[in-house]
């Protein structure tokens, strides 16, 4: 056996092969990330001053919960048209549903700020919603719809819907059919088999989906920049503004810390109660 | 599984479908417009838009500059991706599960912050070159998309075929380019893909590494509608979703799309 000469099965090799992107994710992802957050910690005014002029300053408070409050909305509104999407892409015909695979595909492969422009030209003050609402006579002057909390969940449920299709037809396709017919051949009717036997099996999938959005669009910047402006600011914007405009490094690095720890505390979280629902889930 | 979506369902389902093509189309068509305003239906065919992304330098600029970071990033990622991704499966039982967790946090964690972090620790920290940096930022960005992708294809190779190999006598380095890789060429054309796709529409983790003559495309544009409500920005994006269709066609011929939904 020249192989075991050569190829031990100690790990060593293994560790060796997989060294040089194991030292780039420390090196450049962990100790960037971690001397931000640790920075943080180590001010003159006291080791939470930071935090404490965060939490005091209404204006950022206000820009943490309504960053909350977007991807909340921003989820709730992605779970239940992606779902119903996928239930629906999930039920067609082989050729029909390999195209709306590729028609969710496709969105998703073009870049975020393409699909935040798209939204200015549509929401814009001259924007073609505005124009065809004035040449119809419904309203008589342009709505204000950009730089609204409205124009930014619409975008963003526009950047994560088709995610949210696409991770839920995998789910839904992974549920045994003989379960549907099963409970429909006992006498359940179709609405009676989606609510009650459907709906529970997918909600491990819906909570690995709902993670993903809300995650998503808790830390997006190009939508909430071209469609919120600053009179929707967001946790990113903010971090982007203190950083590059104010030069505010420990305030920048304060969003950056609060981003970090609540983005891995739901990753987490949810990734635990998903496992407990289902354990057969990853 | 006879009985079809309800009628409602369906309705619905059709109008996600709209919502998601119909500002795609809305783009195309203002950037045919021959007006100087975004308009749409457009008014009267022109492709003078086109013409005027190349005639802006900073377009033509950042144009070379997102596609170099593109490919170098993601042919970076490739190169410390590979062997990591064929150590997590050869090595299954002997590597710690948390190491195929850290190639994973390059997308758990915030872009945003990511992008930061670096401009605080190398570019101001350590004065490394911006274009270094932003290469570095990139090539983090899409390696879980490549450790991933081919960790995928690896985990239905039988490694059996490559111990024969060796034991017949082909050195184990030989046996991974003459046996393991052909059999994994797909996913590491669709993890190139995908990785390539990534990194040239990244916003976030560019946003902090661009600096005096050096940009990225998005971030062009960003800067670019901010100031002018023209129809450049429309065309650019158009040619950004010719670019998208052409890889898409790509993926068809080479795997079929249905691969991209895993």
């Amino acid at each position: 056996m020249t192989s075991r000469r050569f190829w031990r099965r100690n790990g060593a090799t293994g560790w060796a092969l997989s060294a040089p992107a194991t030292l780039a994710v420390i090196g450049f992802l962990l100790v960037p990330i971690g001397a931000v957050i640790a920075g943080t910690f180590m001010d003159p005014r006291g080791v939470f001053a930071p935090y404490v002029s965060y939490f005091n300053s209404g204006f950022r408070t206000t820009v943490l919960f309504r960053t909350l409050q977007i991807a909340a909305l921003t989820t709730i509104i992605s779970l239940i048209f992606g779902f119903m999407t996928a239930y629906v892409v999930s039920r067609a015909p082989g050729k029909l549903k390999s195209l709306l695979i590729v028609a969710a595909v496709f969105p998703l492969l073009t870049g975020v700020v393409v699909r935040a422009f798209a939204w200015l030209i549509i929401l814009g003050r001259n924007g073609i919603l505005n124009q065809t609402l004035l040449s119809l006579g419904i309203v008589n002057e342009p709505l204000e719809m950009l730089y609204t909390q409205g124009a930014v969940i619409i975008g963003m449920v526009y950047l994560f819907v088709p995610l949210m299709v696409l991770s839920l037809v995998g789910v839904l396709e992974n549920i045994p059919k003989d379960v549907l017919q099963a409970s429909s051949s006992l006498g359940a009717s179709p609405m009676a088999t989606f609510w009650q036997v459907l709906l529970p099996l997918a909600v491990p999938g819906l909570i690995v989906g709902a993670v993903l959005v809300f995650t998503g669009s808790f830390t997006a910047y190009a939508t909430p920049q071209l469609l919120g402006g600053e009179r929707q600011t967001v946790l990113a914007t903010l971090l982007q503004q203190r950083a590059m405009v104010s030069f505010d490094w420990v305030g920048a690095s304060t969003i950056a810390a609060i981003m970090t720890v609540i983005t891995i505390t739901i990753v987490l979280a949810m990734t635990h109660v998903a496992r407990r629902i289902n354990p057969m889930a990853t | 599984m006879s009985d079809r979506p309800h009628p409602i369902l369906i309705a619905v389902a059709a109008l996600v479908y709209l919502f998601l093509m119909l500002p795609l189309v809305i783009v195309v068509g203002a950037a045919l417009s021959d007006t100087t305003y975004l308009t749409f239906p457009p008014q009267g065919l022109s492709l003078r838009w086109f013409e005027n992304i190349f005639a802006i330098s900073a377009f033509r600029r950042t144009i070379v500059t997102s596609l170099q970071i593109a490919f170098t990033g993601t042919l970076l990622a490739l190169l410390i991706g590979i062997p990591a991704a064929y150590a997590l499966n050869r090595f299954r039982v002997e590597l710690p599960k948390w190491l195929g967790t850290l190639f994973v946090l390059p997308i758990l964690v915030p872009e945003i912050v990511f992008g930061f972090a670096l401009l605080k620790s190398l570019t101001v920290g350590t004065g490394v070159p911006i274009f270094a940096a932003l290469l570095i930022g990139h090539t983090l960005l899409v390696l879980p998309y490549v450790v991933r992708v081919i960790s995928a294809s690896l985990a239905s190779f039988d490694f059996s075929i490559e111990e024969a190999a060796i034991s017949l006598g082909s050195a184990p380095v030989k046996t991974f380019f003459t046996i393991v890789l052909p059999n994994v060429r797909a996913g590491v054309i669709a993890a190139f893909i995908l990785a390539f796709i990534t990194s040239l529409n990244d916003v976030s983790v560019s946003l902090f590494l661009t600096g005096p003559g050096i940009s990225t495309l998005p971030i062009q544009i960003l800067a670019h509608v901010e100031q002018f409500f023209d129809p450049t920005v429309a065309s650019v994006s158009v040619l950004l979703m010719f670019l998208t269709v052409a890889v898409m066609v790509v993926v068809e011929r080479t795997l079929g799309l249905t691969f991209l939904a895993k």
